[in-house]
């Protein structure tokens, strides 16, 4: 284990000053999630346009450097893309975090995908994953609308 | 028994954790086992097994006389009246769940009050939870002061001529705060209140007199001291238990079947249902006498001295915040670190060896009100030393320097 890939640099300075903190006024979808074994939580604001693009985006919440850091880095990443763009680059780093030894998808640019894989640093923490992933399927939970809390125990 | 021997007893200690010495400060969480335990269900797997209470056989009445065995040493060690007081449960949380449960259907009626405190423990709150949707019964809380005790007085002014039932803790697994069991019992007994403590804490860590205390339900965990997971305590009060229906139904704990009726057996039978942690219980027997050889005087002393010591180094520590400060606390030091969340200390910390625990600690209630989501708590046993928390420290220190903390 190596704490220094755990908190890197980018990871402790997005954990500290969060992009996109707040709720934007013109959201029309958006999902909670919890995690109720450390009480963290994350509430994600996204406005998808009428060209299925996600106009904005922004989170609420409270947590560890790393799922603060990932909400982060998250909203900064998926403003702007189209829905289809955003779900293939969330599956793509759930598919990392989980098993994929690197980012697979050519849509983010490569300093996009060097930001995100600073996060690969909770692979060799289990207890931590779920920190990264929450405010991610809190994302997919919100663009299907469902309104469905996610709850990292389910 | 020399103090300082004592971690010497338990196995884990010999282990490298991630090529650490193990720094063990979660025994508010759960205790390690010494060896006395451990080999005895080894031993009892081995060459004494047998299910107790059913059969008659050479192996099943030796087994159910050691199983018998411990029921007594409990009663002894909690000096309970009657060795029929003591029920065995599957956890704490059970032997909570059974109190509310059976309270719930035989004792309470619908707009009678539970009085609990907002020290307490998830498992003494979410079974009376139950009771307000099935019973409409009404929860009231007993507010902490700013020290994170709950003085008598606060109690007091909580009690209305509706409350039927005081559960409180013994120990704050938060705070650390020690509750006034007997003075509590004194005022709720003269208005005819029932009182239930979640003694989790308090029965590792305390002198644990239940005809002193007087309280009329002592919930006890068996793994938090120095026993095996799966087992708990119920006390109960003879007049209690014999009153209140059984919990559980099933094997063991009847005295006539028929297709009409059924009759329950005596107690402690009577709330025994089923095959019991049979090992556990037996191994539990060796968790008690490792208790009586130290001695509870001695580790009350050894355990106060620890965290008197873990306040004054934390304390010389900035940006590290106590969590309450009682007057009477016991081997509970929770804290936060200004800038750093009780996560990312729990993990920084677990990379030198020191386990602490991260997070709301199951008490939701009480951080809540502290206006924080979370804390990190470091708390001891008999095997912690000073040197813990001079590692603890140190372990700090160095997450401060990763969050870049002066």
């Amino acid at each position: 284990m190596n704490l220094k890939e755990l908190y890197q640099e980018i990871i402790l300075e997005h954990g500290k000053n969060p992009r996109n903190l707040g709720k934007t006024n013109n959201f029309n979808k958006d999902a909670k999630g919890n995690n109720p074994l450390c009480g963290d939580n994350v509430h994600v604001y996204l406005k998808l346009n009428d060209q299925r693009k996600v106009e904005d985006i922004s989170f609420e919440g409270s947590g560890c450097a790393i799922s603060m850091a990932s909400a982060s880095i998250m909203t900064d990443l998926i403003k702007g893309k189209s829905d289809n763009e955003a779900k293939e680059i969330i599956e793509d780093f759930l598919g990392m975090i989980k098993e994929n030894p690197a980012l697979k998808s050519n849509i983010l640019k490569e300093d996009d995908k060097t930001k995100l894989m600073c996060l690969s640093g909770v692979k060799q923490y289990p207890m931590r994953v779920k920190c990264a992933t929450l405010s991610w399927h809190t994302l997919v939970s919100a663009m299907e609308n469902n309104g469905k809390e996610i709850s990292t125990e389910e | 028994m020399n103090i300082d021997n004592i971690k010497k007893e338990f196995p884990i200690f010999d282990e490298k954790i991630q090529n650490n010495d193990l720094v063990y400060l979660d025994s508010a969480n759960s205790s390690q086992k010494p060896k006395v335990v451990i080999d005895r269900i080894n031993e009892f797997y081995t060459k004494q097994f047998s299910n107790v209470g059913r059969s008659i056989h050479y192996l099943a009445v030796a087994a159910t006389n050691l199983y018998e065995n411990t029921r007594s040493s409990v009663q002894k060690y909690i000096n309970a009246k009657d060795k029929n007081e003591i029920v065995f449960t599957k956890g704490a949380t059970e032997a909570l769940n059974l109190v509310a449960n059976t309270l719930g259907q035989k004792y309470l009626d619908e707009g009678d009050e539970i009085l609990l405190t907002e020290l307490e423990h998830h498992s003494n709150y979410v079974p009376w939870h139950y009771l307000r949707k099935s019973k409409n019964i009404k929860i009231n809380f007993a507010e902490i002061n700013d020290q994170g005790e709950i003085p008598i007085e606060n109690i007091e002014k909580m009690i209305t001529p509706k409350t039927k039932v005081i559960a409180v803790n013994h120990l704050s697994n938060v705070t650390g705060a020690i509750l006034p069991i007997k003075e509590i019992t004194e005022l709720a007994h003269s208005k005819g209140i029932i009182v239930v403590v979640d003694g989790c804490q308090g029965a590792p860590h305390l002198k644990i007199d239940v005809q002193d205390l007087d309280c009329d339900f002592y919930a006890i965990s068996c793994h938090k001291m120095y026993g095996p997971t799966g087992l708990g305590i119920l006390y109960g009060k003879k007049k209690w238990l014999e009153e209140l229906p059984p919990y559980q139904g099933g094997g063991g704990m009847i005295k006539e079947v028929k297709k009409d009726r059924i009759t329950y057996g005596d107690l402690p039978n009577k709330y025994e249902a089923g095959t019991m942690a049979t090992a556990q219980v037996i191994a539990f027997d060796q968790s008690i006498k490792f208790l009586e050889n130290i001695g509870i005087e001695n580790i009350i002393k050894h355990e106060k001295e620890l965290i008197e010591y873990g306040q004054e180094v934390l304390r010389k520590n900035n940006s590290v915040k106590i969590i309450g400060n009682p007057k009477n606390k016991g081997g509970v030091l929770s804290f936060t670190i200004e800038g750093v969340h009780p996560h990312d200390i729990a993990t920084i910390l677990d990379e030198d060896g020191v386990a602490i625990r991260a997070g709301h600690h199951c008490c939701q209630i009480l951080h809540d009100k502290l206006e924080i989501p979370a804390s990190a708590r470091a708390s001891v046993g008999v095997y912690n030393t000073k040197e813990d928390f001079d590692q603890l420290n140190e372990s700090i220190n160095k997450c401060k320097k990763i969050f870049d903390l002066k």
